[in-house]
């Protein structure tokens, strides 16, 4: 798909959701750029996973748009998926299916052309080789969250979404998963949006994060920069200063 | 419609199925064993009482068919539960798979499901109980796709029901095509049925295939009506199974339903 590079990658243009009236997610607006890496912050409830469910799709917005690739995901997403994967934690890979039967899987579901190449690709990228015939139920959580991104990453899309990508991972394999992440960003163009409550990583990883609270987005911006303006130490510092009820500069 | 999709939805569950030999048993399992049970009574009646029962094969047909329409349902609603105990909706959904492919996808491999499941038992029968299903001749075909396209059809009708409802509806899935078994006419004609009963029992295709069967063993007449109007009751059925469906998957991205069931 001949893409223009000006084409905002995510977009969220006055975002709301209610359930039962209660609102979820109320209002919110952002972009992130093709090549963009953003990070979704906020604590349990914030709405970050009805944000994201609308991004992929899966739930309708009460009102606004959510666009991917300048596609509405309500009206249009199937013009949009072929092109951006999702990873998480919390969504599994059926696990009797060995890790090759299930890339097979869902490389013919996204159309990938020469699969067996894209599948040897993906296994030398993120150190597979050893498991690739073997049952997914029997892998390791740091070996499953390997398999998980050869998923996401089998259609090499141009926008991934995550949702906690290192969560359950030991220190040493979720720093190794975030090198990936930045690399295949910075070498591919695409763009990623993740949801983490890992403050390092968010530091580590994003150009951008929004920082949502209470269905809206309390604020947005670089990492160095929100840490200046809150006059803070670190970004869990800003992160614990909102969620307990602070506003900018520490008041 | 993409053909390469529904390939890769057909290939998901045929590599479930070569990885777990213990579910090709339970599928051979239950039709052989009810199989065996109703030769069995066949031949007690068969030196033990007159009249129809006398005719070879109305009983053991009558399961035969009746095990196509429970395997095309379950093949179909069984393969869909699967998805939940995997955990694997969330990836199917934001997959470019439309709704439309997963319910072609699953029926192509109930389909295999019901050869896999049906026909050792079917072969089984010959050696053991001297019948043969295909001696209903060309018809067999015509009942076998009414049968399966009902199966198909209330399959969906399920699976919106799953997803409506999750897990939490698992024991329906399994058991809801049975609730028309009293009214089918599987081992009784639809006349023995109460009068304000019949009109319900002919508004479903498989009692067509049950009459027609026993037309063909009973009085060895083809009934062609019979299939047409099973086969046009199929069309509006799977109509309506796939609008129910669609609707129902369009309801649950409005309330979130596809969160939970991911």
């Amino acid at each position: 798909m001949p893409l223009d590079a000006t084409v905002p990658a995510l977009q969220a243009r006055g975002l709301t959701k209610h359930f039962d009236s209660v609102p979820a997610v109320n209002g919110i607006s952002f972009t992130v750029p093709q090549g963009g890496i953003v990070a979704l912050l906020g604590g349990n409830g914030a709405g970050k996973t009805t944000t994201i469910s609308m991004l992929l799709g899966l739930l309708l917005p009460t009102s606004g748009e959510a666009r991917v690739l300048d596609h509405d995901m309500a009206t249009d997403r199937f013009s949009a998926l072929p092109f951006m994967n999702f990873s998480s934690p919390y969504v599994d890979l059926p696990g009797e299916l060995t890790v090759t039967e299930n890339l097979k899987v869902y490389g013919r579901l996204y159309g990938v052309a020469a699969l067996s190449a894209r599948i040897e690709e993906l296994a030398a990228l993120l150190q597979l080789n050893e498991v690739l015939k073997r049952r997914v139920r029997e892998l390791s959580a740091g070996q499953k969250t390997r398999v998980a991104l050869a998923k996401a990453l089998i259609n090499s899309p141009r926008v991934l979404v995550l949702d906690e990508p290192t969560a359950s991972l030991d220190p040493d394999t979720g720093d190794w998963v975030r090198g990936v992440l930045s690399n295949y960003a910075r070498t591919s163009g695409a763009a990623i949006f993740f949801a983490s409550h890992n403050m390092l990583e968010v530091e580590r990883m994003c150009d951008e994060l929004l920082i949502m609270k209470a269905g809206k987005i309390h604020d947005q911006g670089a990492p160095k920069d929100l840490i200046q303006k809150y006059g803070r130490d670190s970004l869990e510092d800003v992160f614990l200063h909102i969620a307990r009820g602070g506003d900018e500069a520490g008041q | 419609m993409n053909f390469t999709r529904i390939y890769a939805m057909a290939l998901r569950y045929l590599y479930l199925l070569r990885r777990s030999p213990m579910r090709i048993v339970e599928l051979v399992y239950w039709p052989f064993m009810n199989l065996a049970v109703w030769g069995f009574i066949t031949v007690y009646l068969r030196s033990n009482t007159f009249g129809i029962t006398q005719a070879a094969g109305l009983f053991l047909g009558a399961v035969v068919l009746w095990e196509i329409l429970i395997r095309s349902n379950l093949g179909m609603t069984v393969t869909f539960v699967e998805e939940f105990f995997s955990r694997n909706l969330g990836h199917l959904f934001i997959s470019p798979l439309r709704p439309h492919e997963l319910l072609v996808g699953c029926m192509v491999t109930s389909l295999v499901r019901t050869i896999v499941s049906l026909l050792p038992a079917i072969l089984g029968l010959v050696p053991l109980f001297g019948y043969s299903i295909f001696d209903l001749g060309a018809p067999l075909i015509a009942f076998y796709l009414i049968l399966s396209m009902f199966g198909w059809a209330f399959g969906m009708f399920i699976m919106a029901i799953l997803i409506r409802w999750g897990l939490a509806a698992e024991a329906f899935a399994w058991a809801a095509m049975f609730a028309i078994m009293p009214i089918a006419g599987v081992y009784y004609p639809i006349a023995a049925l109460p009068g304000w009963l019949q009109p319900v029992a002919w508004a479903l295709p498989s009692s067509y295939v049950f009459e027609g069967m026993r037309a063909i063993v009973l009085e060895g007449v083809v009934r062609t009506d019979y299939l047409w109007r099973g086969l046009a009751l199929d069309g509006v059925y799977l109509a309506l199974g796939i609008a129910i469906f669609q609707w129902t998957f369009h309801i649950a991205r409005k309330r979130g339903l596809l969160l939970n069931a991911s």
